[in-house]
This record gives structure tokens, sequence and C-alpha cells, in this order.
């Protein structure tokens, strides 16, 4: 199990500009396989966007917008990119400021449906 | 004192614990002898605290004394104790309708049909409860007075919403597809957004956060923050391309932005 992630994860890292991605529990925001660069706090940063991906999920939901496929979290020296993976999960993606988001959201897809 | 009461009371004169005090109380009820009802219906709870027709039968004593939040309670506990009891449900659904809470109130009264589909009260009210729901669609309440800080643009008054981290609306409107006014709810989500976007931004040394997109199965929302003291978000259908939101909200942003800084003047 531990591999498919790991090899889901590599893939979306393959994508030029991604400094790393990692499969959170969308519940309760634990990390369940990571590939960061060292030195990032994987388990606060999986917490942060497991709550800011709910408060969306909430807010969306009410607005009618349904259900989020895709957050973008854009800062002006990188991104955080999220989508909901299956069995719960959120697959998180840390990268450069001007990363080719398209791009970067079909292999997270793809790493999605692999560890499906 | 007709015959029954007087049968009921002797009952539970001659055994206290008898499960009698429940229609004896009942009756008291019925006859708006709210007070005798009361001290028999407790005196009886004693004996039978975890009894949900005793919670029930005490939530319609306070309930016809006009403490509905009372009687919502007891209905809770009996609900606690007996999920599928109608009385409860029912009584419950009376409670959110008296409160304004109709999907609250539709909700309980068709679990109490549920339960018991041959109380025709239930059905009876079930009725009357849809209706209003109805008519609330059809005219939804009025929106509260906001500013018009956005006027001239797309969706001012319902696809742009200017809110403080607090998550209290400053101004602009947001409105569900049906029309329903959703501002004040959405709002009450992204407080605290700012904090954990900044937290995150910063934990993984990405710089100052600019916006948020989240792109959803029926719309997308955008959400800046024009200000430290405020969050902008705009909501639009799926027709819009991000770009094409994010241009939106840059705009937007800058408006708001105006606004903000003619208020602290």
């Amino acid at each position: 199990m531990t591999t498919k992630f790991q090899a889901a994860l590599d893939r979306v890292t393959r994508v030029r500009g991604v400094r790393g991605a990692m499969l959170v529990a969308s519940e309760d925001g634990l990390v369940v396989a990571e590939s960061l660069m060292e030195g990032v706090r994987g388990n606060a940063v999986a917490a942060l966007a497991a709550s800011l991906a709910k408060r969306f999920h909430r807010a969306s939901e009410t607005a009618a917008c349904g259900v989020p496929e895709f957050l973008h979290l854009q800062a002006s020296q990188g991104s955080l990119l999220a989508t909901p993976a299956p069995s719960g999960m959120l697959l998180v993606v840390v990268a450069e400021a001007d990363i080719n988001v398209g791009l970067a959201r079909l292999e997270m897809r793809k790493a999605g449906e692999a560890v499906a | 004192m007709n015959d029954d009461i007087r049968a009921l009371s002797a009952e539970v004169a001659r055994d206290p614990a008898s499960l009698a005090f429940v229609p004896l109380s009942e009756a008291l009820r019925v006859r708006g002898q709210l007070d005798a009802a009361t001290k028999v219906a407790l005196a009886g709870m004693e004996h039978h605290p975890n009894l949900a027709d005793g919670h029930d039968l005490y939530a319609r004593i306070l309930a016809d004394a006009g403490d509905v939040e009372g009687a919502a309670d007891e209905w809770s506990i009996a609900l606690a104790l007996d999920p599928r009891h109608a009385g409860a449900h029912k009584g419950l659904g009376f409670a959110n309708f008296r409160q304004g809470d109709l999907d609250a109130a539709l909700e309980h009264l068709e679990l109490a049909l549920a339960a018991d589909p041959t109380d025709q009260t239930i059905v009876q009210a079930l009725q009357t409860v849809r209706q209003i729901a109805q008519q609330a669609a059809a005219h939804p309440a009025e929106v509260p007075e906001r500013p018009a800080v956005f006027a001239g643009l797309e969706g001012a008054d319902h696809g742009l919403l200017l809110v403080d981290p607090q998550g209290r609306v400053l101004a602009g409107g947001l409105r569900a597809q049906s029309g329903h006014d959703v501002a004040e709810e959405v709002a009450a989500y992204l407080a605290g957004v700012s904090q954990e976007a900044e937290r995150t931004a910063r934990l993984l040394e990405l710089g100052e956060w600019r916006w948020i997109m989240a792109e959803g199965e029926r719309g997308h929302l955008h959400l800046s923050a024009p200000s430290t003291s405020a969050l902008l978000l705009l909501a639009r259908d799926k027709s819009v391309p991000s770009g094409r939101l994010a241009i939106l909200a840059a705009r937007a942003a800058e408006v708001a932005r105006r606004w903000l800084e003619a208020q602290t003047l």
C-alpha cells in the first residue's frame, strides 16, 4: 500500500516546479504518505491544509458551488494545491509560484486515481 | 375531577413508582391544570428518569406553559433515550417551527411520521410546515441592508462578499442558485481562513498568501485579502473560467480596498 502511495506521490513530484507532495487524511489532517523537501513540517502543513480544505468544502457547498474538486492557495513565493483523493484522503502539493497549474492538476488527478 | 383522573390518582397514591403518572399528568395537562400536571410528572420521573415518555410528557407541559426552549430540551432528552420516539420528534418539529427553523421542523416531523404513520396530527403538521416552507422559498426573506460597495460590478449583490476576519459580513451579498441568502453562513465558515492561510504559507516558506481558489462541482470560489482586516469572496458558476474569476477578483479587491480605506479615515 505504501509503495502505491509513494508511486503516486512520485508521479506528482516529477512535475517541474513541484517541491513536494503528500497524502493527508481529510478528516483529521494526519499525514498518510509524504514526499516533501527536508525541513518542512509535514504534520503541521497537513493539518492546516486539511482544515483549509474543510472550511472551503463547507463554504462551497453552502454557496451551492458543490464539493470542491481543486483548491489552489497562491502565495508570493509558491503555491499550495489540493484535490480530494479516494478513501477520504486529500492530495496536497507544494509548488513554485510559477508552476504550470494545469499540468500539476492533471498529474494530481492521475495520482488520485492510482491510489484508488 | 372525572373518573379516569380519580382512578389514576388513586393508582399513583397507592404506588408512587407506578407508570400511571404518565396518563394522569397528561390528563391534567389537557384540562389545563399545568401546575398539578408538572407536580405529577416530576414526581413520576424521579422514579423513572430514563423514561422517554416521561420527558415527552414534561416537554408538552412546558410547551403549554410557553417555555418552548425548556420543552425542546426535554424532547431532546427523550430522543437521546429513544431515537425513534414519535412524540419527541413531533415536539421538536413544533419547537423548531416556533423558532423559525423550517428545515429542522420538517426533518423532525418526517421522522415522527416514519415512527408513527397513523398519527393524523403529524400528517397535518407536516402539510402545514411544507406549505409555509414552499412559500418562504418562493419569497425569500429580505436581505439585511448592506453597503453597496460593489455597485456596478458583476454579481455585486449576490456573488461578491466582503467579510471581516471574525466571519462577519461587511458588505456585498451572496446567494445560492435558489436565491436563498447564504452570506452570513458562508462568512462564518471563512472566519479564521486568513490566519490558516498565513500560517500554511509561513510553514512552507511560500511568502505572503495572495488568494485561494476553490473549484467546485457547480461553481468556483475565489478568496483574497484586500486588507489585513477583510476577506473578499467571489462566487461564480462553473461557466466562468478560473482566469476570468481572478480578473474579476482583482477588480473587486481594488474597489473593496478603497472602501475600507475610506471607512478608516
